[in-house]
């Protein structure tokens, strides 16, 4: 009988299990499932061409090269969108590139929109159907891709680029392309 | 009496209204029987990532109605069932597929739940060895059957 004394791993095993257990189930439930990683980053922007919003004419995934830009996929019905437009408008007004894919979108509520809260985009093609979102993945506004001179995507954000934990990663991928970023965009 | 009618009534009208909720699909024109399958097939196997917990054959969100519409017209293109899965893989990822593929980084997936049935398995067989006492006991030790014997006849003597 002496020598079947459990051994102290042993008697301390449940509490080892239970452990490992909350600490996998603390990191799995927090992690956010709306979060999907694009399969699109590091390759170059999809082909397409779109009638502007606000002008004669169309946009095409060539307009996109030559400069780091920013393309905002927002719609006038997308309330996270209005949340994050100061910030829209904060990154244009120091001088970063934003082109607007207006998503799924009533023309006439587009405009009404950007005239009410202001128009931070250079261009903004408008993707009525939805068919061009698919070929970017999207899968709900607002998402913003980072697209670099070359036109490859290097960043994608989902959500509003007002969130601070967005905010940063984006900022963080635009000095990987260029260290010598705009102070002013520190927050 | 009445009683129950109404609430068989009630029963009724609910599974019923239950019924017409399901299934948002769209009436889609196949040429034929075996394209409509593969239509089913995948608006079923791939995930909606609005409602993440629905496919696109369920959901009502207004990407799926896209999706959906983008399935049928690669299907009348005559693409194959592979094409489509390739082609939304290539947008969202391997996250749309409910099936996941079989490779290096989804390997702990796909194998995981029989690793952890053996394991089980194995620790269940040590224990039920542990509690029964098939194994003959050790045999006493000269100096053991001597105090037994003296024990009896401690017991005779009185």
């Amino acid at each position: 009988m002496g020598n079947n004394q459990p051994s102290v791993l042993r008697r301390f095993m449940p509490l080892i299990v239970f452990v490992a257990l909350v600490i996998l189930l603390a990191i799995g439930l927090t992690l956010n499932p709306r979060l999907v990683p694009s399969p699109l980053i590091g390759k170059p922007a999809p082909e397409f061409e779109l009638p502007l919003l606000l002008k004669e004419g169309s946009f095409s995934n060539k307009d996109l090269m030559g400069q780091v830009t920013l393309v905002n996929v927002w719609a006038s019905w997308c309330f996270a969108c209005r949340q994050e437009h100061e910030t829209v408008k904060f990154l244009s007004r120091n001088g970063v590139r934003i082109i607007g894919l207006n998503y799924k979108d009533e023309p006439d509520d587009a405009k009404n929109w950007l005239a009410r809260l202001g128009n931070p985009y250079q261009d903004i093609a408008a993707d009525y159907d939805g068919r061009i979102a698919i070929d970017w993945g999207v899968y709900g506004a607002p998402e913003t891709f980072l697209i670099d001179q070359q036109g490859i995507i290097r960043h994608k954000v989902i959500g509003p680029l007002s969130d601070k934990d967005n905010y940063d990663a984006l900022l963080l991928a635009m000095k990987s392309i260029n260290p010598a970023l705009n102070k002013s965009l520190e927050k | 009496m009445n009683k129950l009618l109404l609430i068989f009534f009630l029963f009724g009208v609910l599974t019923l209204s239950l019924k017409s909720v399901a299934a948002p699909i769209e009436t889609f024109k196949f040429d034929s029987p075996e394209t409509e399958k593969v239509f089913h097939k995948l608006s079923e196997e791939l995930r909606c990532l609005v409602c993440q917990n629905q496919n696109i054959a369920e959901s009502n969100a207004d990407l799926a109605k896209d999706l959906r519409l983008e399935i049928y017209t690669m299907l009348t293109q005559g693409k194959s069932e592979d094409e489509i899965v390739d082609f939304m893989v290539e947008r969202y990822g391997d996250y749309v597929l409910y099936r996941p593929p079989f490779k290096p980084m989804t390997w702990l997936l796909w194998f995981g739940p029989v690793i952890i049935f053996v394991l089980g398995l194995g620790f269940v067989v040590r224990f039920m060895k542990s509690q029964s006492s098939d194994e003959p006991p050790a045999s006493l030790s000269n100096e053991e059957i001597e105090r037994i014997k003296n024990l009896h006849a401690e017991q005779d003597g009185k």
